[in-house]
């Protein structure tokens, strides 16, 4: 037993539980010198990083921004799933296969080389798009947020709408004999036997969505290159990074505590509240 | 008297949500959503490989959809020639990265989520749950405290310290744990005990194999999500040489400001990089599909 167990639990305690600790204890310290150029020394601070942390204005605005962020680029990437994964689902569309694979490719692609590649498809000298991208600009301050949900989405929608599809595959279709019967038609299929029974798997890419944009990292990163809009503290991830290359590491770990913390009672509490709606 | 039975207006398809009557609408509304999306998930890939084989000062003239002149090789020549080869050496991290740890990953993952199925042991409920706490923590979170680890033992900037974290995969536990409790029954393991086999034999030789659909799975997802991991090299790697291609790519495209000869090499880059990518997925796409579906079983 122990030969099964060990391995994974000591690289998950390694790697994975004495991180976290570690980032929580020199979280608590401060960096004291002696004078300007005096040796720097790391003493306790108790929660003074957690007070910079909460008083800082840049770090907040980045919530907020990376809050607004999911909050429209998770509906609208989910919602599209779900409507191609009904539609492959419904009989009505020919060449499944393909759609399928078309759909998932993208997945293949890392955040980042897609970002790179959709950062030369805004540029105006570089797109093919010249007509878009000379009249509007999209890594302006105002669009360049959105320009990145379209780079998220671009990646993940076929992957979120095969989770989907994979669990309209396993409804048994006997349940669909009594719609049938009764006259129910492909719309009234969907909405009333095919979305409540795949709640499950929506729940499940909705966390994992939520997840993911918190941790909003190489597209902004990226996108510093194309877009002077996006500053060195665009997304909490960035102010992690930047403080830590600064370097203030107490600060940082502070930083993605706090980060971590969030995210984590931001998908528990997602799961709470929909278990308590009768959600298995 | 005779009950008139319609005749069916379409013979019921392989597929089960049966669509009960389809209009000429029903049909073409179904595949033009469709037929828009695709082109809209294919366009950017389409305009990377015939931007990628064009003369670079030619980027931007002629239609920018349609290949003009196909110097696709001699771009290739170019990207594996630029400074000896860095591109390439770059390719084969991280086919160590993703493709070492995500093999060794699947195996420790698979054999721990084997035992919290199959073995009753004190600490098992309490392990589970802390091992799926850890699918909940976000990676991005974890990179900055492992730097600083590494950093105290002298291995930052090193191969292992990008490879070694990479190997734990909380996720492909819970995965295995759902697949081996359901997959490999009690009595086999019984009767391979009888036949005298130990239990790590029973493992390797019975056992594994009925969760081989589970060890791909596991193996795909984690290829995905090292191959993905931008932040860990980012701040653990100060040394090209040990760049994996995505961060290589990454500081082609920050330098292109100053030096726009790179712009060029960025996309042929990027193509090169997401073939073998493309490649495998397209080979191994119907175990995509199931293991997607194991996924959402909760």
């Amino acid at each position: 037993m122990l030969f099964f167990v060990l391995p994974f639990s000591t690289l998950f305690g390694l790697f994975a539980v004495i991180p976290i600790a570690y980032a929580v204890v020199q979280s608590l310290f401060i960096v004291q010198r002696t004078g300007t150029f005096g040796r720097a020394r790391e003493v306790f601070g108790g929660l003074t990083q957690y007070g910079r942390v909460f008083s800082d204005v840049p770090f907040w605005t980045s919530v907020g921004r990376v809050l607004m962020f999911g909050a429209v680029q998770v509906p609208v990437m989910l919602g599209l799933a779900l409507l191609f994964a009904l539609l492959l689902d419904s009989g009505l569309v020919r060449g499944r296969w393909f759609f399928r694979l078309a759909f998932f490719l993208p997945y293949a692609v890392p955040g980042v080389i897609a970002a790179i590649m959709w950062g030369y498809l805004y540029s105006p000298q570089l797109s093919p798009f010249t007509a878009v991208t000379s009249n509007v600009d999209l890594l302006s301050a105002d669009l360049v947020l959105w320009s990145m949900a379209n780079v998220v989405t671009w990646v993940y929608v076929g992957y979120n709408m095969l989770i989907i599809y994979s669990a309209l595959l396993a409804i048994p279709p006997e349940i669909y004999e009594a719609a049938k019967l009764d006259g129910a038609g492909p719309v009234r299929t969907a909405i009333s036997i095919k979305i409540p029974l795949i709640l499950p798997a929506l729940v499940l890419t909705t966390v994992f969505s939520i997840i993911g944009t918190l941790q909003l990292l190489a597209e902004p990163q990226v996108f510093r290159s194309f877009s002077s809009a996006v500053s060195s503290t665009y997304t909490p991830n960035l102010t992690v990074y930047s403080t830590s290359s600064v370097p203030n590491f107490n600060l940082a770990a502070a930083f993605s505590v706090v980060l971590a913390l969030s995210i984590f009672l931001l998908s528990f509490t997602f799961l709470r509240f929909t278990q308590r709606r009768g959600i298995r | 008297m005779t009950v008139t039975v319609p005749a069916p207006v379409r013979t019921p398809s392989n597929n089960h949500g049966g669509a009960v009557q389809t209009s000429l609408l029903s049909r073409v509304v179904p595949m033009g959503i469709m037929t828009i999306a695709a082109v809209y998930v294919l366009l950017p890939l389409w305009w990377l490989l015939v931007g990628a084989s064009k003369d670079q000062g030619q980027l931007a003239d002629g239609n920018p959809l349609w290949f003009s002149d196909l110097r696709l090789l001699s771009n290739l020549d170019q990207l594996f020639a630029y400074r000896d080869g860095i591109f390439l050496r770059w390719m084969l991290n991280s086919l160590a990265y993703t493709g070492g740890a995500a093999l060794l990953g699947t195996l420790l993952a698979g054999m721990c989520g084997y035992a919290l199925a199959k073995y009753r042991f004190p600490g098992r409920e309490v392990l589970f749950n802390v091992i799926l706490g850890g699918v909940l923590v976000p990676a991005t979170a974890l990179a900055l405290p492992l730097f600083l680890m590494f950093s105290t033992v002298h291995a930052a900037n090193t191969f292992w310290s990008v490879f070694l974290p990479s190997l734990v995969n909380p996720f492909g536990v819970y995965l295995a744990r759902i697949y081996a409790a359901t997959s490999v029954p009690d009595d086999l393991m019984e009767a391979a005990r009888i036949d005298g086999a130990g239990e790590v034999r029973t493992f390797f030789t019975v056992s594994a194999r009925l969760m081989a659909p589970a060890f791909l799975t596991i193996f795909l997802f984690h290829f995905v999500a090292i191959w993905n991991n931008f932040l860990l090299p980012l701040i653990m790697l100060g040394n090209e040489k040990l760049f994996p291609v995505t961060l290589g790519l990454y500081t082609w495209n920050s330098q292109a400001t100053q030096n726009p000869e790179l712009r060029g090499l960025v996309l042929i880059g990027a193509l090169v990089s997401i073939v073998p990518m493309i490649a495998v997925f397209l080979l191994l796409q119907r175990f995509w599909r199931g293991g997607l579906n194991a996924g959402s079983l909760k």
